[in-house]
């Protein structure tokens, strides 16, 4: 018989009652993600998430960093894990695909090494008094949008698909390293299939580009990119995607890790402004998204409202595309109608390129 | 005014067999085609004086310019003494020697 490494990599994620634990670079870049989180799945969907303030960071990029010890990171996440106990949820949802990694890397570490859990008990029972169960379920928030993907294309109000021609849009899906790459067990469809941003896409109207640098890291790698002189290794991985992916012409990025997002972002108009080249059509570059904001925008939410302005890479053409109606003056208003500042042009966003890709035969 | 980034774009070391142009190594294969027998084996760098000595590396070079790498390879090949050790220890038999002249002669412009 045929085997199927697809079938292999399926997870259980569970339907309501979400501990939600946040991301801390997150709040920072697309601060208005995390919030479509919760309205989408309270508001629209009903379910029961919480948003508890008493959680911190989960110290992964320290720990990537070399900064902070293995010991200290498996304490921190046990108070996580308190938190949830201590608030009666049972289902731990994280925002951050850095935090994911974690979570599973020392849940797996606890399983495989027993006396590692019962040391970190004892630390944190020493430092905070506290104590905590093992999550009954653990999914990203991904994980959690894929897993309700079909509720939400039938409340869908713009489909994924161009209204003026009727083509489902073309979206290239990034799937963060430590989402399953640490292990493909935790991930739906592992690291070779990775499905659940392709899922989202399917189930929304849009069509999946499968392109030669998919599974590519987008060069974030933290050490590649928190030392300064190691960046042009960081924009060098984004940069071998961009050129793979260009000639398939994507209408859109998408991205379930935080960094993916900022850096496939960013290091567009890093590159448009050191080498003048752009990876989109007509000059500009692809618009990169979050899940988070595909969801809203699917289910009708202002782009502004979603914080589609903190992108570097202009959005406009795929909410044109998509029909979406928006406000460009109200772009840079904050929800009090203040300008919360407004960049200044870039060559990413401003069609001074004609760079034509043609697909390779 | 020019941002000042403090890094620059690194550039991938994998050799871009799409983006090369090939048009010399072809010239150099129609007229050595045994060179196509090569099997990277590493024999005549193992056995070559110019490389005991210094850095030279003929396979390295020589499969570089099988790739369409051209740069640096005809100063490299100027390290070769001729003394044809590599062309007897050669499994499949390739005149190297005449393959060094030969790389010479078609990069001497380049």
């Amino acid at each position: 018989m045929k085997r199927s490494s697809w079938k292999e990599y399926q997870k259980e994620i569970a339907d309501d009652r979400y501990y939600y634990a946040r991301s801390c670079i997150r709040q920072n870049f697309f601060p208005g993600s995390e919030a479509a989180f919760l309205d989408i799945m309270r508001n629209d969907l009903g379910k029961d998430v919480l948003d508890d303030p008493l959680h911190t960071s989960c110290t992964g990029i320290g720990y990537h960093s070399d900064i902070v010890p293995l010991e200290t990171i498996m304490t921190v996440v046990a108070r996580q894990f308190a938190l949830m106990t201590a608030a009666g949820y049972e289902n731990f949802t994280s925002s951050c695909i850095t935090s994911f990694g974690i979570y599973t890397e020392i849940l797996e570490t606890w399983h495989e090494f027993p006396e590692t859990e019962a040391r970190t008990r004892e630390n944190l029972f020493k430092a905070t008094g506290r104590e905590f169960r093992i999550p009954r379920n653990i999914a990203h928030t991904s994980d959690v949008i894929f897993h309700n993907r079909e509720q939400i294309a039938a409340r869908m109000v713009h489909p994924l698909m161009n209204v003026e021609t009727g083509a489902p849009l073309k979206g290239v899906e990034h799937i963060g390293c430590h989402y399953a790459k640490i292990f493909p067990k935790s991930g739906i469809g592992g690291s070779e299939f990775p499905y659940v941003l392709a899922g989202m896409i399917e189930a929304w109207g849009g069509e999946v580009v499968d392109y030669p640098e998919r599974r590519h890291c987008c060069g974030f790698g933290f050490r590649n990119y928190l030392v300064q002189a190691n960046r042009g290794y960081s924009v060098a991985n984004s940069q071998k995607k961009f050129a793979s992916m260009a000639p398939y012409r994507p209408d859109f990025i998408v991205c379930n890790c935080p960094g993916c997002a900022m850096f496939l972002d960013k290091w567009q108009y890093t590159i448009a402004e050191m080498e003048g080249v752009t990876y989109g059509p007509n000059g500009r570059g692809i618009p990169v998204i979050t899940y988070e904001e595909m969801a809203g925008l699917v289910l009708g939410y202002d782009p502004w409202q979603l914080g589609m302005q903190m992108h570097q890479v202009d959005v406009e053409p795929l909410l044109d595309k998509m029909g979406v109606k928006y406000d460009p003056d109200a772009k840079y208003l904050g929800n009090n109608g203040k300008l919360i500042g407004k960049p200044e042009q870039a060559v990413v966003n401003c069609c001074s390129q004609e760079r034509t890709y043609e697909v390779r035969q | 005014m020019a941002i000042n980034w403090g890094f620059n774009i690194a550039r991938p070391r994998a050799v871009d067999m799409d983006a090369n142009d090939l048009s010399i190594t072809r010239r150099i294969m129609a007229q050595m085609p045994e060179f196509q027998a090569c099997i990277a084996c590493g024999s005549c760098t193992a056995t070559c004086t110019a490389g005991n000595l210094t850095s030279f590396n003929f396979r390295r070079v020589h499969t570089l310019v099988r790739r369409g790498e051209y740069e640096g390879a005809y100063e490299e090949m100027g390290k070769c003494m001729l003394c044809g050790k590599c062309r007897l220890s050669c499994p499949r038999g390739i005149n190297t020697r005449g393959l060094v002249m030969l790389i010479k002669r078609e990069l001497e412009d380049k």
